[in-house]
């Protein structure tokens, strides 16, 4: 029988746990199985037919495909500016460190309409963009760019720690074989920091899939062009199409939880590597 | 190769970790450099093998590392030719062990890098040396502390380092493994001759291990000698406490009293028991313990006069003839005695019951005449 | 004790070593680099925020605030952040209380199951609830029909209405900052054993006696700082609130929806006025999280502080 303790002479384990899985039970565990007694209920056909119209397509592509380039995009910047906030002193680096979480912290739709502001026509950056030929409100580009706002943090929390608590004698050990730095950043450090890597970018993938506040106001929302997979929920719900925003739902869902599996899985692999 | 370092500090903060350290290791030497916690030796090995840069004062001279009479101060650890064996060995995770061993030789610029089959082969060499044959596959983490000890150790000798530099190679091992890898260490200096410096906190493992001890402490260098010179000869309070087991007893005071001398020590093996009455200048004991196992037991006494507790070790024969039961007051006499009469240090040999001075060279005699005891 | 001084030698050596290891112009190029990616990712769009909600001045920023209708969003805010985050706070600690405390079978299933929440998009957390209590929902509110048709005739009894109306919001709040609060405290509490607890228990306190002078007491920073967080995620939630939310001015919209209208508006500098309001709670947050941080390896320092005493002595 699982949940069930070995001998422990710490009280409150029935309260507690009775508590936990009660309350995950019915304000998460019950409401997510919603979703997937819907889908159920739709017919194959009908399932196929709402997962697969050539708009629900062309949402996919710019949802997944602009959340795995902003992911991507995170991983070398993430990298430096973990290396840089533990490796060097510099005036402001606390500064730095603290800001790094600001995506945490701002609100999704507050990102949006700053990132809209100064990219848009008459914007800070808008303004000499666009007459260099170079679109960013209202097209996949801004789609990108705020992904990648959204995802900032994620690799640089997860190399951060590594980085700090890896062995200053490992770098030393190569340099006394004859390495070069650069030698030693490739074949020893990038080897022990990689499992954080992976962890990190499977994180900010997962969140920019799901990512609706500041995507939809610099996206333009324009059918085929530049409408994400969750707004596209929104807007079959809104026609009370349930049945075809569950099945959508359903297959966002099955995405990010395979992702958050991976995650899990790898890091298990690398706790267990490292026992 | 030898190893020279002339008038070396370094303060990490307001911690001084050298202060003005100069030293000489002979080409093909095992010299220990021995000290408790904090005492610089790591950052002494550390400094020659360039990973740590002394402090750098007016003085142009001071603070240079010169190998076999070649400055390389200023040459970048990885072209120095040392081998460097961390205390936790630093070996790289992620990498099978044989990939550990080859990395000094792939890291290489092309031109002088070997071929593949060269790096083979010599680090299978390397694994035989080791006696790690069939575990080249393994990942560290599979391995067993001595096992990685010695896969360390055949990657610092990839590259056949002039000179081979060991940070506390035996503190991470339990002690079984220890004595093992310690006898292994040595038969494989007698076959090698590399010139090795190591370091240690184990004053065992120095007088067993090296050709030559470095005793430091605070900073310093307190004595530079063979292991049983220093345990014999020891120069300084520190070194005599440092080194073994010693009872350190008042001089000034009560039956002992020797003018101009505070401290006396003595080691337990130098510590007799005689039964008898109490004569007007034997030294009496009271005694408190004996424990007795292996060949010699040992015998927790109390000196009468000052009731200061020491130590005597007694072979085991004679401890039965002397049957010493507990509360009984005996006489003692020291055969070997160094005293410490303020800021000065001396020995005295005993004979017939009296101390007859034996000063080092170029040491002043103690004051006064020999003690009854 | 021993150890102490090897090891301020060895943090001091890699704090000197920081600054050594690489040539300066790479250092100088990756700090750079770095300052670059922050300033035009993180630094520039929070400038903007409030560049643009001070352009037209004092008067018109302030008379954003003034709004009846933005007055009433801050305060239904205020309600769905003030009943979600009890909510879990109480359930961080109770399962962080049974995870770290415990050894059980499915621990590792229930600390993912957990953080679900957090792979869950912000719009399919709304969805749920549209699917529970929507026109055609499982408990739907007026029809009752579907599976539960009690649960919906009895809240149609009461008048009780909840999606697109406050309790909809609300329970939408309670899951988007669902893990929060455990998520801070199951690895601390986890860190911190049961050694403590135990000892209490030896020396005769009862269960809550431990709980509230020896668990709390070590706890509290993660405790207040898993609640901030959890705060300013209920305050700024967007996607599900906006599910779940009829959009009602004045009725069912909170902060950032109002952010939203006052923006589609094209009432630009408003819009971006109440938005400084939730940026500088992201930003107090930010500098309650360094100040939990610092506290804790100021604690950490005092510690081997002590140790390095008892060494000298």
């Amino acid at each position: 029988m699982p949940f069930r303790p070995r001998r422990s002479v710490l009280p409150g384990f029935g309260l507690s746990l009775g508590f936990t899985l009660a309350y995950l039970g019915l304000v998460i565990l019950l409401p997510l199985a919603a979703v997937f007694v819907k889908t159920s209920g739709m017919s194959w056909p009908d399932f196929w037919a709402a997962v697969s119209s050539p708009r629900v397509i062309a949402s996919y592509q710019l949802t997944f495909g602009a959340s795995f380039l902003a992911a991507l995009f995170n991983v070398p910047c993430g990298v430096m500016l973990a290396w840089v906030l533990v490796r060097y002193e510099f005036p402001g680096r606390k500064l730095v460190d603290a800001l790094v979480d600001l995506p945490f912290a701002l609100p999704t739709a507050v990102a949006g309409i700053a990132f809209t502001a100064i990219y848009a026509k008459n914007g800070w950056f808008g303004q000499w963009l666009e007459p260099q030929g170079i679109k960013v409100a209202y097209t996949a580009l801004g789609v990108w760019l705020v992904l990648t706002f959204i995802g900032l943090p994620f690799v640089v929390r997860t190399v951060q720690p590594i980085l700090e608590e890896l062995e200053p004698e490992l770098e030393e050990a190569a340099a006394t074989l004859g390495a070069t730095r650069g030698q030693t950043f490739r074949r020893v450090i990038l080897p022990a920091l990689r499992p954080a890597i992976i962890t990190g970018f499977a994180l900010a993938f997962a969140r920019a899939i799901g990512e609706y506040g500041s995507v939809v106001f610099i996206a333009g929302n324009r059918p085929m062009h530049t409408e994400i997979t969750p707004l596209l929920i929104i807007t079959k719900l809104e026609q009370y199409d349930y049945k075809g925003a569950t099945a959508l739902a359903s297959v966002l869902l099955v995405g990010s939880f395979g992702l958050l599996f991976f995650i899990q899985l790898s890091q298990r692999r690398a706790r267990r590597a490292h026992a | 190769m030898s190893i020279e370092v002339r008038n070396l500090s370094k303060h990490f903060g307001a911690f001084t970790a050298l202060a003005n350290v100069s030293l000489k290791v002979g080409t093909g030497r095992l010299t220990a450099l021995l000290g408790p916690s904090g005492s610089g030796k790591t950052t002494l090995l550390r400094i020659i093998a360039g990973l740590e840069f002394p402090d750098t004062g007016d003085d142009r001279e001071a603070g240079r590392v010169l190998f076999h009479g070649e400055d390389v101060s200023d040459v970048p650890a990885g072209q120095r030719g040392v081998g460097f064996v961390f205390q936790h060995y630093a070996l790289f995770k992620h990498m099978s062990v044989f990939d550990n061993i080859a990395f000094g030789l792939t890291v290489r610029p092309r031109k002088s890098r070997p071929s593949r089959a060269e790096i083979a082969e010599r680090v299978h060499e390397l694994l035989r040396l080791v006696q790690l044959e069939n575990l080249g596959q393994r990942l560290p983490d599979q391995l067993s502390g001595g096992q990685r000890q010695r896969v360390a150790l055949a990657r610092a000798l990839a590259m056949q380092p002039k000179v081979l530099l060991l940070d506390e190679p035996f503190g991470a091992l339990d002690a079984q493994v220890r004595k093992e890898m310690r006898s292994w260490l040595r038969s494989l200096h007698e076959k090698l001759h590399v010139t090795t410096v190591f370091v240690t906190h184990d004053q065992e493992e120095a007088l067993e291990l090296a050709d030559e001890v470095v005793v430091m402490n605070n900073a310093r260098i307190e004595q530079v000698g063979g292991p049983q010179e220093v345990y014999d000869r020891p120069v300084s309070p520190f070194v005599i406490e440092f080194l073994g087991n010693v009872n350190r007893l008042a001089a000034g005071s009560g039956k002992l009293h020797s003018p101009g001398s505070d401290v006396l020590y003595v080691r337990p093996h130098d510590v007799d028991i005689q039964r008898g009455a109490a004569g007007a200048h034997a030294l009496r004991a009271r005694v408190l313990h004996v424990f007795s196992a292996g060949s010699y037991g040992s015998v927790t006494l109390e000196r009468i006069d000052t009731g200061e507790h020491f130590e005597a070790e007694i072979a085991r024969d004679r401890l039965r003839d002397l049957d010493l039961k507990q509360g009984d007051d005996v006489n003692v006499v020291f055969r070997h005695v160094r005293l410490f009469p303020r800021g000065q240090f001396t020995e005295a040999d005993v004979r017939d019951g009296r101390l007859s001075e034996a000063p080092p060279p170029g040491t002043p005699p103690a004051h006064g005449a020999g003690e009854h005891i | 004790m021993a150890g102490t001084v090897s090891t301020l030698a060895h943090v001091a050596r890699h704090r000197q070593r920081r600054s050594l290891g690489d040539p300066r112009w790479v250092r100088v190029a990756l700090i750079g680099a770095a300052l670059l990616f922050v300033a035009l990712f993180l630094v520039v769009p929070l400038a903007a925020v409030f560049v643009e909600a001070l352009r037209k001045g004092l008067g018109p920023y302030f008379a954003a605030f003034a709004d009846k209708d933005a007055q009433a969003a801050i305060r239904l805010t205020f309600l769905a952040a003030g009943v979600a985050v009890p909510l879990n706070l109480v359930f961080g600690v109770a399962a962080a209380w049974a995870v770290a405390k415990f050894e059980f079978r499915g621990k590792a299933l229930l600390v993912s199951l957990i953080e679900l929440p957090f792979a869950v998009s912000p719009v399919i957390s709304g969805l749920v609830y549209v699917l529970l209590f929507g026109a055609q929902g499982w408990f739907g509110p007026y029809l009752g029909a579907g599976d539960h048709p009690w649960l919906g005739a009895w809240l149609n009894a009461r008048d009780i209405q909840i999606l697109f109306a406050v309790p909809g919001i609300v329970l939408a709040t309670v899951f988007v900052t669902f893990p929060f609060v455990a998520r801070e405290l199951i690895p601390l509490m986890q860190a911190q054993g049961k050694e403590e607890e135990l000892a209490a228990l030896t020396l005769g306190a009862s269960g809550w006696q431990t709980f509230w002078r020896v668990t709390v007491p070590n706890i509290k920073w993660g405790l207040f700082y898993g609640v901030v967080l959890c705060n300013a995620r209920a305050m700024g939630e967007f996607g599900a609130v906006s599910v779940v939310s009829g959009h009602i001015r004045g009725q069912t919209n909170t902060i950032p929806l109002h952010v939203e209208i006052l923006y589609n508006e094209y009432n630009i500098q408003a819009a971006f006025a109440v938005a400084s309001l939730l940026t500088l709670l992201a930003l107090v947050t930010l500098v309650l999280k360094n100040i939990v941080e610092w506290r804790h390896r100021r604690a950490i320092e005092a510690a081997a502080a002590a140790d390095l005493r008892q060494y000298a002595q």
